[in-house]
């Protein structure tokens, strides 16, 4: 049937020109960050006449970017550790004893996930506990950040485990922290690895908060260098675009790795399975 | 028996964590908000209602209701926008193509890994009037008549950051719509086209009531996301030109930068109080499927 093939070809045109159109942005940085000043002014899709690597170790060293890489994976990974094991820890008694108090426990857990922040009491906060302006502040702040959705997805994850396992662990005489460790965890494995990913990644994008409890430049992750370089090297785009190359292509990398975890986190709980 | 096997204090970091950075300065926010709380001084006097009256008269020297508005219009646009443009393309890559649809799935939801910043500050760039690769683009192809002036004109600049903020977020709303498909019996298409059924009358009769409850939950995810919104305005027009495009998140950290605690932090708890209520379902639509 010509019709169907016709159509078929059309559907797959408008699939390319949307995926397209998505890609731009990303493209734009890739083909401006290795470019002359000049060049890039425009922040024009053409190629780069002469292929300028050297605009990367310019933005290393202007940007200060080896501080701001080790404090952002310090961040990620530090906050999606302590996160994703208290959550953890947490989901899994919530789950396992429904008791009345529990469920409203869990519930107040995961109303955190449509709660907006004070960022202005959240300052006093992180005043009067002395952790403002600190590594730890920031990386306990995103800890407790992604604990609401951690614990909802964990949570569901562990209804589906059966029972049996922990009672034969209990009459073999394992405490509850020996049953959790090592009966449990090793099987959270999958949806702790959404989790995490899904944490680490949204720690690694995050700005705002950096930009309210951070002052000292030294403290800053790279999406706030990227802020403060663009805000001094406005009018040099290949600078800023090779600066934004190297803020994205550990996400881009994680995420392409990652992708059937992320995208399955993502569904979750939003369509009845 | 239970308690022993699975005891409380299991919880007691999460809970702690999130007592302290998010309970805890929520509440401070309801004392907050009726004082005068300020950068200028120590000083914390209680002022009764004054902060609600600066925000609900429209004669105050801000004008605090248009940011409320401003973040109505784009919450509701948003919304209209990524659903509909997500649909479309959750069902072309459900029913349309088969080969390659999980390739195109993965480029679209692309943007919605990026860090907001990073597509914020391209966006700044593609959508420059004079150099920007979509002004110079609809020259080179003759249309001139429709290059604005996006970012930078008063009537343009919100559309713009709809424009921006729906190319970023339409991918995320595609990737739990598909599943949502990929949840339909094939049977009831090839029941329907049995009876000759014509493929839009299969999409209103089938796929739209089937698709309803997660519709549901992405309309609630788009809202709750909506009235949140900040980094994509803050970084493209920083509300501006004027205060064309400031929102209530925008204008709560304009206070904050200027020290004027207090009604940054009324602000906030108005925004608290919505939510939570708003929270409230959807934490029941999503709990759906966890209770069995």
């Amino acid at each position: 049937m010509p019709m169907r093939n016709v159509q078929r070809v059309i559907n797959h045109l408008l699939a390319l020109a949307v995926s397209l159109i998505m890609f731009i942005p990303v493209y734009l940085v890739l083909v401006n960050s290795l470019k002359s000043k000049a060049e890039a002014a425009a922040m024009g899709a053409g190629l780069p006449t002469v292929l300028h690597w050297e605009n990367f170790a310019t933005v290393i060293e202007k940007g200060k970017l080896v501080t701001a890489f080790g404090n952002s994976v310090l961040y990620a990974v530090g906050a999606t550790l302590i996160g994703t094991t208290v959550a953890a820890l947490a989901a899994y008694v919530l789950s396992r004893n429904r008791t009345r108090f529990n469920r409203a426990i869990y519930f107040f857990l995961i109303m955190g996930i449509a709660m907006p922040t004070n960022f202005v009491t959240l300052m006093k906060v992180m005043q009067m506990t002395q952790l403002i302006n600190t590594q730890i502040g920031i990386i306990l702040l995103y800890s407790a950040m992604s604990i609401p959705f951690s614990v909802f997805l964990i949570y569901a994850f562990i209804g589906t485990l059966p029972r049996e396992l922990d009672e034969a662990a209990i009459i073999d005489g394992c405490s509850p922290i020996r049953l959790f460790f090592s009966v449990i965890y090793p099987l959270l494995t999958p949806v702790l690895v959404t989790a995490g990913v899904l944490n680490l990644l949204g720690i690694w994008n995050e700005f705002l908060l950096p930009l309210y409890y951070l002052n000292s430049s030294a403290y800053w992750p790279m999406t706030l260098a990227v802020y403060n370089f663009f805000g001094q090297f406005q009018a040099d785009w290949s600078l800023v675009s090779a600066d934004i190359v190297l803020t994205i292509l550990p996400v881009i990398i994680i995420y392409l790795f990652a992708q059937r975890f992320i995208l399955s986190g993502m569904t979750a709980g939003s369509v009845k399975g | 028996m239970r308690s022993r096997a699975y005891p409380f204090y299991f919880a007691s970091g999460a809970l702690a964590l999130y007592l302290l950075f998010y309970v805890i300065p929520s509440i401070m926010g309801f004392y907050y908000a009726f004082t005068d709380w300020n950068s200028y001084t120590t000083e914390v006097n209680f002022i009764g209602l004054e902060n609600f009256r600066v925000i609900f008269t429209s004669g105050a020297s801000q004008n605090y209701m248009h940011f409320v508005r401003n973040t109505i219009v784009f919450t509701i646009a948003t919304i209209l926008l990524k659903t509909i443009i997500a649909l479309g393309l959750a069902v072309l890559l459900t029913h349309g193509i088969h080969r390659l649809a999980y390739f195109h799935r993965v480029v679209m939801y692309l943007p919605a890994v990026l860090p907001m910043l990073v597509v914020s500050l391209v966006f700044k760039s593609i959508l420059n009037p004079a150099t920007g690769l979509l002004n110079t683009t609809l020259r080179s192809v003759g249309l001139d008549f429709m290059a604005q002036r996006w970012l930078v004109d008063v009537a343009w600049a919100m559309p713009s950051v709809i424009g921006v903020d729906t190319w970023r977020g339409v991918g995320y709303i595609m990737v739990i719509l598909i599943a949502g498909l990929q949840a339909i019996p094939r049977e009831y298409y090839e029941a329907a086209a049995i009876d000759g059924a014509s493929g839009w009358a299969s999409f209103r009769r089938i796929t739209l009531p089937l698709l309803l409850p997660v519709l549901t939950v992405t309309t609630v995810l788009n809202l709750l996301y909506g009235l949140k919104v900040f980094d994509i305005v803050f970084v493209l027009t920083n509300g501006g030109p004027g205060r064309a495009t400031d929102t209530v998140y925008t204008a709560i950290f304009d206070e904050f930068s200027k020290g004027r605690y207090g009604v940054a932090t009324t602000l906030s708890t108005l925004l608290f109080l919505i939510m939570i209520v708003l929270g409230y379902f959807v934490i029941r639509l999503m709990h759906r499927d966890v209770e069995e």
